[in-house]
């Protein structure tokens, strides 16, 4: 993963922006934005708090083509009030999604999320529910919908209740899925039961070695766009069905894997009893390692996709 | 006729008092703190291990808990002021005086407590001056010392973190002093001898291992664009045309950038193996990507650094091993090569003033001076010459005849313009001279005076002070690398350009460097992830550095 | 938040056919410049957004130096601002001029 040599060609999804994701993640020069930064279509909210707003709102939208087939795209800016959904930002995402649905087309969304803005929370919220209605009636009329997750803010609270209605998930080891934050687990349940400051068991907790494991994302990728960009061609190949019975059967399969690892206290039980090789040591594999030992053992939702 | 044994005598006294609870040398835990109360006398001088890494967490406790009625008015001499306890101390009356060198994580209650005058305080001193008092007139009756492991006979491995131990030990244990020692565990056989048990008189197993900062490890992800560039700049404009392959980097992200840059910017550069071939540094996590390609011949440590152990180990042909295979530090050892053995000190600072003294303090804080005034100034007692320390000293006296030229070590302070919370780095009147008032101090605590300061480098470009004729010069070559800072805004633009023109002041472009290209993807590693995975998975980093 | 606004004269105009272009991210210690061709070739206009209150002298000091140091004419530069240093800004502004410069794929 280290280069000796300066590489250009290589992008770190974690280190990179949202325009810059956007523009990695589609052919070459295909992206046009919609109602880009010159719009100035902004937060109405923010400056009551005295806090700088952005031209975008903090999450980029338009379309382009992957692999030459027309797509919509929408990256959320992690680095911008840790990502988080507010009013405008929210409105962006559930205009895409209705489009998607009319046009018939794939849609990618590029998680970087905390969640909803405190200052902007009833919005937030609202936005968060249209959000996850509107990727239900864009997968029910046959859209993909599927969720990259790599960036700093990671994929929390409201977002990761959308997430979790897309189709296929991608995950690279630094991005973490999970609705509280570790502080928020701290603060509720005492350090004894969730110590936020022991990373490394934040990532064994909620990690994406750990979501890919569990079956709670679908491909597992290196930290770098070039991989999201491939991950994402092959996760449009999925089945795209969105109907009672494929609910049914994730329902089912929850239930089970509720059953199963319920009373587990450590992640590294849960790959224990999935039957991982020597799961102490899958925090500090290596990408093609990790695979390879994740190969046949790890919980799917493929049929339940 | 005199008693020429007077010393000696209470040293065996303290022993016969310590020896009634122990087992041989070994004193169990519930007997700490009577032991104490038993060896140690009201108004010792007292050395408690208060390195700058590692703690002697136990023994420093156990002295915070004794009554003052029993002992009291201790002085105490230690390198590092870290720990609450250590303070504490002072709080209950335990101890009033202080002789120390540096106090980091303590740095806000220790000038709480000196305004309120809580604290008599001795000096302020450097770690390498401290040490040379213990053996002149700081010598320690008692030194309380923190080891890995050790066998019945007393014997001590104090491993990669060795640190001070053995100057402590050298200074008490052949002047009458008592020694005790705070170790993790009683082994049969330790695996190799720091410290002889002929010097140790007794030995505390703690069962646990001693606490250590981890000071040196700085997070490649927190690297911005504009210390990467002050970066570039110290790599083009004075390591390669200085040639400097001997030196110590002060802990800073400037520093840490300038380790990250070597594989990638220095290599394009044509540079390896005429710069930074042999360091007195602590192992930094971020100087690996630069020992792993080749760069580095050898690194003497003062300490270790958390997660670095086997790293270390593995690299014996890089590091100073034992006979065990684990490292061996000295910071006296280490300061002196930064001292005499090394051609240039390049380190952060928080204040510099119109004639070039720098400082750490601020009205709030005092984090004392560690070892950077000590890398961070010429000795003007080295004799052997270099062709970096040669060269600066022509560029800093060209009148004088070069066989009576000495040279001048490059002594190199490198900062943003604005640092945390947009603070500017450049002011009027230093906080020291405000903290020197207050408390009375017959210097003001300045950690590089400008006698000693050679280069300054900031985004703006690199001030040589060695080419500087006068005072006002001087005073406008920091004024031109000042940048949108009060003092930089207030320069005399023809001036400083003169000043350019002459090579006092480079700007980027003068050194061929676009600011644009001041990228983190210039870095070899970009996170600790990469340093660990660099390390080929030797590196262990502490948890809070971790992303996966 | 404190409103600031600079006409300065800019006699090179940016180079390039891109209509505009935007780098940077509203973050602590961070700012966004969006830059459009707007203004008569041989002017700039700039104006920020700052939540950092009486820093004005400063801000001017920095797009003073940057229109004599970069072909900024024709544009109008919109800033929002995290609180950023001023060599940030310097380098922000820098990149959006050389971004707007850049050959459209």
């Amino acid at each position: 993963m280290t280069a000796a040599t300066a590489n250009r060609s290589s992008l770190s999804w974690y280190e990179a922006s949202a325009r810059q994701r956007i523009e990695a993640l589609l052919d070459a020069g295909s992206f046009k934005e919609f109602i880009g930064p010159e719009l100035r279509e902004m937060s109405p909210h923010l400056s009551i708090f005295d806090l700088p707003a952005q031209f975008d709102d903090g999450i980029v939208i338009g379309r382009g083509r992957l692999d030459g087939s027309p797509v919509l795209a929408a990256a959320q800016e992690g680095r911008f009030m840790g990502g988080a959904f507010g009013e405008v930002h929210g409105a962006k995402l559930t205009g895409l999604l209705r489009a998607a649905r009319r046009l018939k087309q794939d849609v990618l969304i590029l998680f970087d999320t905390g969640g909803v803005r405190l200052q902007e929370a009833n919005a937030g919220e609202l936005a968060i529910a249209e959000i996850m209605r509107a990727v239900i009636e864009a997968r029910r009329a046959g859209v993909r919908v599927i969720g990259l997750i790599g960036g700093r803010a990671g994929c929390y609270g409201g977002g990761s209740l959308i997430a979790g209605t897309c189709s296929s998930l991608i995950v690279s080891e630094q991005g973490r899925i999970s609705i509280s934050g570790p502080e928020v687990i701290e603060t509720n349940k005492g350090v004894e039961e969730f110590d936020s400051r022991d990373r490394a068991l934040v990532w064994r907790t909620m990690g994406g070695k750990h979501r890919y494991l569990l079956g709670g994302a679908d491909i597992f990728v290196d930290d770098e766009a070039s991989a999201f960009r491939q991950a994402a061609v092959e996760a449009l190949r999925c089945t795209g069905r969105c109907d009672l019975g494929l609910l049914e059967a994730e329902q089912q399969r929850l239930e089970r894997r509720l059953q199963r690892f319920g009373e587990a206290s450590d992640a590294v039980a849960i790959w224990q009893a999935i039957g991982v090789d020597n799961p102490a040591d899958i925090s500090g594999l290596p990408t093609s390692e990790f695979l390879r030992r994740a190969a046949d053992k790890r919980e799917h939702a493929d049929d339940a996709r | 006729m005199s008693d020429w044994g007077m010393q000696r005598a209470a040293l065996n006294e303290r022993l016969a008092a310590g020896r009634r609870l122990a087992a041989g040398k070994v004193v169990p835990i519930p007997k700490l703190p009577e032991f104490l109360k038993s060896v140690l006398r009201t108004g010792d001088r007292v050395c408690l291990e208060g390195d700058n890494q590692k703690q002697a967490d136990i023994l420093a406790s156990a002295l915070a808990d004794l009554d003052p009625a029993d002992v009291s008015d201790l002085h105490m001499v230690q390198s590092g002021v870290v720990l609450p306890a250590h303070l504490d101390v002072f709080e209950k009356g335990i101890a009033r005086r202080l002789d120390f060198s540096y106090s980091g994580p303590q740095s806000a209650r220790i000038a709480r407590m000196l305004f309120g005058r809580r604290i008599e305080l001795g000096a302020v001193h450097t770690y390498l001056e401290l040490f040379a008092r213990y053996f002149i007139d700081l010598t320690p009756n008692v030194a309380l010392i923190a080891a890995v492991s050790a066998d019945k006979d007393g014997n001590l491995y104090t491993g990669p973190n060795t640190e001070d131990t053995p100057t402590v030990v050298e200074a008490t244990s052949y002047k009458n002093g008592l020694v005790v020692a705070q170790v993790t565990e009683i082994v049969d056989k330790v695996p190799r001898v720091d410290i002889p048990g002929d010097l140790v008189h007794f030995v505390v197993e703690a069962g646990k291992p001693f606490y250590v900062e981890p000071l040196f490890t700085r997070d490649p992800a927190a690297i911005t664009e504009t210390q990467i560039l002050t970066a570039m700049l110290a790599i083009k404009g004075i390591y390669a045309p200085y040639g400097v392959r001997r030196l110590n980097h002060g802990i800073g992200f400037n520093t840490a950038a300038i380790e990250l840059l070597l594989p990638t910017y220095g290599e394009r550069l044509g540079l390896k193996g005429k710069v930074c071939t042999h360091f007195a540094l602590n192992p930094h996590p971020t100087l690996i990507p630069a020992i792993e390609s080749g760069w580095v011949e050898q690194v003497h440590c003062f300490g270790s650094e958390v997660g670095m152990e086997d790293y270390v180990a593995a690299r014996p042909d890089i590091f100073f091993t034992g006979p065990d295979g684990s490292l061996r530090s000295n910071r006296a050892f280490c300061q002196t090569a930064g001292l005499y053995a090394c051609d240039m000190f390049i380190g952060s600072t928080l204040q510099i003033d119109l004639e070039g003294h720098s400082s750490t303090v601020t009205t709030n804080r005092i984090a004392g001076f560690g070892g950077a005034p000590n890398m961070g100034s010429d000795p003007r007692g080295r004799r052997h010459p270099s062709e970096p320390w040669l060269k600066a000293g022509a560029e800093a006296a060209p009148e004088t005849s070069a066989a009576l030229r000495r040279g001048r070590k490059l002594v190199v302070q490198i900062g943003e313009t604005f640092g945390d919370r947009n603070v500017p780095l450049f002011v009027e009147r230093l906080d020291a001279l405000e903290l020197a008032r207050e408390l009375n101090l017959d210097l003001a605590p300045v950690m590089v005076y400008s006698d000693d300061v050679t280069h300054i480098v900031t985004e703006e470009g690199i001030a040589n002070l060695l080419l500087c004729r006068n005072k006002d010069e001087r005073e406008h070559a920091i004024r031109g690398v000042a940048g949108y800072t009060d003092i930089g805004r207030a320069r005399d633009p023809r001036m400083v350009e003169q000043l350019r023109q002459r090579g006092v002041i480079a700007r980027p472009e003068d050194l061929g460097i676009d600011p644009l290209d001041a990228d983190r993807r210039l870095l070899a590693a970009r996170s600790i992830k990469d340093l660990m995975l660099a390390s080929g998975a030797l590196y262990r980093p502490p948890s809070r550095f971790r992303n996966w | 938040m404190e409103k600031l606004s600079f006409k300065l004269n800019a006699p090179t105009r940016a180079g390039g056919t891109r209509a505009q272009a935007i780098v940077g991210v509203v973050a602590s210690g961070n700012l966004e410049v969006l830059l459009e061709r707007a203004s008569p070739p041989d002017v700039c206009m700039i104006d920020i957004a700052t939540a950092a209150h009486g820093f004005g002298a400063v801000w001017e000091a920095v797009v003073r130096d940057f229109v004599v140091r970069r072909a900024a004419g024709g544009l109008r530069i919109s800033i929002n601002d995290g609180g950023a240093r001023p060599d940030t800004v310097a380098l922000r502004l820098a990149q959006g001029v050389r971004l707007i410069e850049e050959r459209e794929a």
